[in-house]
């Protein structure tokens, strides 16, 4: 299948639409609220929460015993906050650690959770069948009535982040002082919270649980790499999260016996692998190159101050010496010289050097002026 | 209770422990949430393992099973190292990742792969007495008792050959290091016998239960004891209390085992969050309440101190110029009386001996900035406590 071909096909086709649209929103809305979960350093607390969040899934179906999406979500929505405050609970009044409090809750609420579902899936009632899609999610069974959902919750979570957005973001970078601006961090601290929750509920029909944690952290992992500013932050997340969910329904669309959750994660990591090594100012490329581009300029200056120190026992600055004599001196090397040259501070004769006037100078004010410029 | 029935309980039993004694160190050392990592990305080791033996339990599969395992932690260290992304960022990047590469594995293969997901996260216990190990054809029991057997024999050896070296550099890294234990070798070989106790306890309990093995007994041993050998063993109690009975409670609910023994640890959990003596919640909101009487009372000591004036001390007036509640001003006072630090006449308070004595020490504790000396010094004077 081509690729217009399949563009054509996603603006036609009912389900194609329905779970492009659906993993697009999911990842944008995703993305942004995970921008805060990692800035908050919170990343692992989307995976206890998604984790946590199965046996509400399954108390909601033993209480109703229909399989409505929504109802299933409150359950969802319930039994993560409950795990999300008790983490709180156990950081702040035991002296257990953030990330032992995670592992526990994590898997005692999944462990739970599987014997509910392992208990109801013996239950003689038709209807449980597919409570296991929550594990993994199952992006087909998206209707139009579950994007319109995560399309209202994006955007009460968009209202709600631009009314409070001043707040959100001093919260993250200095709570102590949010606190003696007067505001209420508790209520500030808890929204942001329950949203982020929402949001991973919202995931786990489309991804599942094991998953879900990727889904809100790889897209601001990424987008953290190429900015510094928290709006745009936010925006790029959003905007590498729907990318991964459209690229990612795109692929497993296209072959066999590909789930959709774990094809849209791999997607977004490579979005973040990318973001690591291309990012212009924090990138591993980069810095790489700037590195050795460094290293490069301080060879550069060893030479020049080398020549410096040999010129200046000479009444005259220009006299030419041989090259040989930068032979067993370490930061010489030819290119280094014909640098040198290039840049007017020396000149060459032969086998000869000599120090121009211009190099002379910037030799002797290498140690004792700031240079600010790249050489 | 038939031979299946002991059998699957004595797995349990084993795994329980194998799990409990990794699990210990990684709470203490802060990296229970690798355990979760490990946990998730041994999942393309496995299938891949899998692909090659056709043998859940053969060693060649544990091993490159485990192997993705260290391979996730050394990933994570690396990606914390370039200073991108702080490290639990790492963990949720790398796991998701591999687990994926997992899932898509098994999803490819499905027609050639007995192996499905909800095997590998759930395990399936009821079965391990039926794949039996026979060795000349004679039968010497399920499989699985023997490689979680093994699996424990061995962290159990290198628990007892290097515990001082993991005692030291558990509690004090700089120290071991000074002493010449390579911090780098002990981190690394506690992530493998991690990893291959995760490999091997998998098939049993599957993969995300196994993290409820390692840190909920250890997590909640810590609450109860300071001392790493009780510790160990409270862990490794629990661990086994929880194996058994997670094991009747599956039978009588005919659920997962392994589900139910997870929930029991979240159950022993949970009260020993509730109930532990001096670090569980309750006893820590008592200990908070008695620190606020007991900080009024003193606030309450060193204004009679400085007041000799009737009417500064006269009952009704401490109410309004403390600005207590009723309530509040009444358990002072009842303290107060109680540790015959005051005595009341026609509503006027003061200070009596004992009273005055305490109140000139807690007074010369804190000009000198040591406020923590007051509570040793509580013990001394208090008949009873806030």
């Amino acid at each position: 299948m081509d690729i217009t071909e399949y563009i054509k096909l996603v603006f036609t086709d009912y389900t194609l639409r329905t779970i492009t649209l659906g993993t697009a929103i999911l990842g944008a809305v995703t993305g942004m609220l995970g921008s805060f979960a990692v800035l908050r350093k919170q990343s692992l607390l989307g995976d206890a929460i998604s984790h946590a969040a199965l046996p509400g899934i399954a108390i909601a179906f033993l209480i109703t015993g229909a399989k409505d999406s929504n109802t299933l979500l409150i359950g969802a929505l319930i039994s993560g906050l409950i795990g999300t405050f008790w983490i709180r609970g156990i950081v702040t009044k035991t002296h257990l650690k953030s990330d032992t409090a995670l592992g526990l809750i994590l898997s005692l609420f999944f462990g739970f959770g599987m014997l509910l579902l392992t208990f109801i899936q013996k239950q003689p009632n038709a209807n449980q069948a597919g409570l296991d899609k929550y594990l993994f999610g199952q992006a087909a069974t998206l209707v139009e009535s579950d994007v319109w959902l995560m399309a209202i919750v994006t955007g009460l979570c968009l209202i709600v982040m631009l009314t409070f957005w001043k707040e959100f973001k001093i919260l993250l970078f200095d709570a102590d002082y949010t606190q003696t601006l007067g505001f209420n961090t508790k209520f500030i601290d808890i929204l942001i919270t329950t949203f982020i929750v929402l949001a991973i509920v919202l995931g786990l029909q489309t991804v599942g649980v094991v998953l879900m944690s990727a889904m809100l952290l790889a897209p601001a992992a990424a987008a953290r790499q190429w900015t510094n500013s928290l709006s745009v932050m936010v925006f790029l997340a959003a905007l590498f999260g729907a990318f991964s969910g459209v690229f990612g329904t795109a692929i497993s669309a296209s072959q066999n016996n590909l789930s959709t959750g774990p094809v849209i994660v791999l997607v977004a990591g490579v979005f973040v692998m990318f973001s690591f090594i291309f990012s212009p100012s924090r990138g591993l490329l980069f810095k790489q190159i700037r590195f050795i581009k460094n290293r490069r300029d301080l060879e550069l200056h060893k030479t020049l101050a080398f020549m410096h120190h040999i010129a200046e026992t000479h009444e005259d600055i220009s006299h030419p010496h041989a090259i040989k004599l930068l032979n067993n001196f370490q930061g010489y090397t030819r290119s280094t010289l014909q640098k040198l040259v290039d840049k007017d501070y020396v000149q060459l004769n032969g086998n000869m050097w000599s120090l121009t006037k211009t190099g002379f100078e910037t030799a002797a004010n290498l140690y004792t002026k700031q240079s600010t410029e790249d050489e | 209770m038939s031979n299946a029935q002991l059998e699957i309980q004595l797995i349990a039993s084993l795994v329980a422990v194998a799990c409990a004694i990794p699990g210990t160190f990684l709470v203490l050392r802060k990296m229970a949430m690798i355990s979760d990592a490990i946990s998730h990305s041994i999942l393309p080791g496995i299938v891949v393992g899998f692909f090659v033996t056709q043998d859940l339990n053969s060693p060649l599969l544990i091993l490159l099973a485990a192997l993705t395992g260290i391979v996730t932690v050394v990933l994570v260290e690396y990606i914390q190292k370039t200073g991108l992304v702080k490290e639990d960022t790492a963990i949720g990047l790398v796991f998701p990742a591999m687990f994926s590469i997992g899932v898509i594995l098994i999803a490819k293969n499905a027609n050639d792969v007995h192996l499905d997901v909800d095997a590998v996260l759930l395990g399936e216990l009821a079965f391990a007495p039926f794949d039996r190990l026979l060795i000349a054809e004679t039968d010497v029991g399920p499989k699985s008792l023997w490689v979680v057997g093994t699996i424990l024999l061995i962290t159990i050896t290198l628990l007892i050959l290097f515990f001082k070296e993991l005692k030291i550099s558990t509690f004090d890294k700089g120290l071991a290091a000074s002493l010449g234990f390579s911090p780098a070798i002990i981190h690394y070989g506690l992530m493998s016998v991690a990893s291959v106790t995760t490999v091997g306890s998998f098939d049993a309990v599957g993969a995300i239960l196994v993290v409820a093995l390692m840190i909920a007994p250890a997590a909640a041993a810590y609450l109860l004891t300071t001392d790493l050998k009780k510790m160990l063993a409270l862990a490794i109690g629990f661990g086994i209390f929880s194996a058994i009975f997670g094991y009747w409670v599956a039978h009588w609910l005919d659920a997962s085992i392994a589900g139910s023994i997870t929930t029991v640890l979240g159950l022993v959990f949970l009260l020993v969050y509730l109930f532990a003596p001096s670090k569980g919640v309750i006893a820590v909101m008592y200990r908070e309440k008695q620190q606020r009487t007991e900080v009024s009372l003193l606030t309450f000591l060193l204004h009679l101190k400085n007041h000799d004036e009737l009417e500064e001390r006269h009952v009704n007036h401490l109410r309004e110029h403390i600005n207590w509640q009723k309530v509040r001003a009444k358990t002072v006072l009842d303290l107060a009386k109680k540790n015959n630090m005051i005595h009341i006449e026609k509503n006027i308070v003061s200070l009596t001996k004992k009273g005055d004595e305490f109140t000139s020490k807690a007074i010369d504790y804190i000009m000198t900035n040591e406020d923590a000396q007051i509570e040793d010094m509580k013990d001394d004077f208090f008949l009873f406590r806030g």
